[in-house]
């Protein structure tokens, strides 16, 4: 749970290590042919009612961090699959680019394609996709087994991931013994014994009991402190979306409709389908301390050295709201000086933690909301 | 009126002009390239006659426990064992053991090639829409066309004997081979071949690692077809040249011999389901994995 959530806005630069581009995806017979009509605007209701063609992507453009855990969140048809596939062109684009490491994938020929998919990425997939008359230890080895690498190099390395993944004993089961969180884990396992810097996971925990769930996205994400890789992780669940990003594209109908830190997101939604999303989440377990604080910039004054010297009211900067008003036992009127490895980096009243543990309201809600209370 | 009343015909002598051409077309295509496609053939025959006398001039206790093994092999039950040799002996005691090993002997020779033939075509068809499309009505011909139609232009390239009843046997079993292993690899789950794909795996990769493995049971099922269909050939081969139990079974029909009909008929039988019930095992058995039940 305790994820170290630092990641700066997209907009402040960092390494990408995925660079999406314009990228269109129409499906149909021929797709090139609608494909200026779609860029003048044509939407995905009159292109499918005029010419039968479905608009699967429309103008995606999104920077996907290095070593950072990307999440891309829609609800079904949003063309989040559709997108994810485009990565390792499991599926090619109607038009746009797909730059990973300042290539362009697009422009790989067959040879160098297999290349890219054997070593710089690998994948999760919703209903596994594990080989059913393979072993789990054979499973896990598969990427490296097409790789070419030798037998014992393949096995050993096998034996170590099935290990990490919390499968140690179940070498030689098939997968169809398993349960399906363990053959997640098998998933997970044979994505990551390849070594590959990008781990594409496509609703990997979306098929799994829900407590199940939570301990995979556990397991994940004490998997990435050690690991650092560049994650893309789809799902249509905002709870998980919101647990596991360091940054969050939301999709809807084909189209990016709102990106960033997940925080802020939550905070600034910029459009009602993201405010219907957010409004049923436990903001206080989501939101922290950074996000609704007031920065300070400067040294510290005497009086707030003092202050942190007594540890008088201080809190984390990467506390969760739930924390601070546990530790706060009701007291509103406090403030709190906020703490980053040491260091002040901000003031936090608590007034602005009790506002933002409700979602903006819209404004005519609002007035109906004035009125009821009136008439009662 | 007489327009309605009667469908016009191209005329008879048209007609028979147009026979005669393509029969004379024929008879001379056979007078060029008969004797080459012998020789072409040669191989294959030679094969088939060791085969046979192998079979037959083994001593008959060391030929009963070779298949004895090979159907332990094959389905690992004592109870399948103990019914083929009792089965064989019975066989054997009604004086039908020769006959029976040269059935059995074209028999394997046909599921051979068939095997080597429709196991590549059906693999085509799987990866190409086009090729399926292309092949599909002549694998229907091969099956619904009357064996007699078709014996008449391989007797008259080949002449009578063992070659052309093995062609004729083929023709019609080869069909459910490609069929099935088609089917097969088609059937193979999206999402385990798109995994593999998205590792990096080549066609051959894909073929050799994922998809055939994962179509077994399907194209088991196309052998366990393609045996049962050339053993039900094996009378009509009889016709032209082919020994075995298809040969006294013609000799009844036509003196009305009751008896020796029914027992060859019966052998042939024994032979059908033996070869179904270890061919089944067998096929299950390669997917033990499939069986272990899932979840614990």
């Amino acid at each position: 749970m305790n994820k170290a959530n630092t990641i700066a806005p997209a907009s402040t630069g960092g390494e990408v290590k995925v660079s999406i581009r314009n990228l269109y995806k129409i499906f149909g017979d021929n797709p090139q042919a609608h494909i200026d009509n779609v860029r003048n605007g044509m939407g995905k209701t009159e292109l499918l009612e005029k010419h039968a063609h479905v608009l699967g992507l429309q103008d995606i453009n999104v920077d996907i961090p290095a070593r950072k855990l990307q999440v891309i969140m829609g609800l079904s048809g949003s063309g989040k699959s559709t997108l994810i596939r485009h990565i390792n062109r499991l599926i090619d684009p109607t038009a746009g680019e797909v730059i990973v490491d300042g290539e362009n994938v697009l422009e790989f020929d067959q040879k160098r394609l297999m290349d890219f998919r054997r070593h710089k990425t690998s994948m999760v997939f919703q209903r596994f996709g594990l080989f059913p008359h393979r072993t789990v230890e054979e499973n896990v080895a598969y990427g490296l087994t097409v790789q070419g690498i030798n037998k014992k190099k393949a096995t050993e390395a096998s034996r170590r991931w099935t290990e990490k993944v919390g499968l140690a004993g179940y070498e030689d089961s098939y997968p169809n013994q398993l349960s399906g969180g363990m053959q997640q884990r098998v998933g997970l396992a044979r994505a990551l014994a390849t070594d590959a810097e990008i781990l594409l996971m496509d609703e990997a925990f979306s098929a799994l009991d829900p407590l199940i769930r939570t301990d995979m996205q556990n397991l994940l994400l004490e998997l990435q402190t050690d690991l650092n890789k560049t994650i893309i992780f789809i799902t249509h669940d905002l709870d998980e979306a919101l647990k596991l990003a360091d940054r969050l594209v939301i999709l809807k109908d084909g189209a990016v409709i709102q990106q960033g830190e997940p925080q802020h997101i939550l905070l600034h939604p910029n459009d009602p389908y993201i405010e219907d999303f957010v409004a049923d989440i436990n903001r206080a377990r989501v939101l922290r301390v950074r996000s609704v604080m007031e920065p300070l910039e400067g040294p510290a004054t005497a009086e707030q050295a003092a202050q942190i010297e007594a540890k008088d009211h201080l809190i984390d900067h990467d506390d969760t709201l739930e924390e601070v008003i546990a530790r706060s036992r009701g007291e509103v009127d406090r403030d709190y000086l906020v703490l980053k490895n040491g260091q002040l980096v901000g003031n936090l009243h608590m007034e602005d933690v009790v506002r933002a543990l409700v979602p903006r309201i819209p404004e005519n809600e609002d007035d109906e909301e004035v009125k009821k209370t009136e008439a009662a | 009126m007489e327009f309605l009343d009667e469908f016009p015909t191209m005329g008879r002598s048209d007609l028979r002009d147009l026979k005669k051409s393509i029969d004379g077309g024929f008879r001379e295509f056979s007078r060029t390239y008969g004797e080459g496609l012998e020789n072409f053939f040669d191989p294959l025959l030679h094969f088939l006659v060791w085969f046979e006398r192998l079979l037959v001039n083994t001593p008959w206790p060391i030929v009963l426990g070779a298949i004895a093994a090979l159907v332990w092999f094959g389905a690992r039950s004592v109870t399948m064992v103990i019914a083929t040799i009792v089965c064989f002996m019975v066989i054997g005691y009604l004086d039908m053991w020769e006959d029976t090993m040269a059935t059995l002997a074209i028999v394997s020779v046909a599921t051979i090639i068939c095997i080597a033939i429709g196991l590549p075509v059906g693999i085509l068809m799987a990866r190409s829409n086009k090729f399926q499309a292309a092949i599909t009505p002549v694998l229907d011909v091969m099956q619904t066309i009357p064996s007699f139609v078709y014996l008449i232009p391989v007797v008259m390239l080949l002449g009578i004997g063992k070659v052309p009843g093995l062609i004729a046997v083929c023709i019609y079993a080869l069909p459910p081979m490609a069929r099935l292993t088609n089917l097969g690899i088609r059937l193979v789950d999206k999402e385990v071949l798109e995994a593999a794909t998205a590792f990096g795996a080549d066609y051959k990769q894909k073929l050799f690692g994922v998809q055939i493995p994962l179509a077994l049971p399907t194209i088991f099922a196309g052998v366990n077809q393609t045996i049962m269909m050339a053993l039900s050939m094996v009378v009509i081969a009889s016709l032209i040249g082919v020994a075995g139990l298809g040969v006294p079974v013609l000799r009844a029909v036509s003196n009305q011999y009751l008896a020796l009909g029914l027992m060859n008929g019966l052998a042939i039988v024994a032979l059908a389901i033996i070869f179904d019930r270890v061919s089944q095992r067998f096929g299950r058995r390669m997917q033990s994995h499939r069986e272990e039940g899932a979840g614990h």
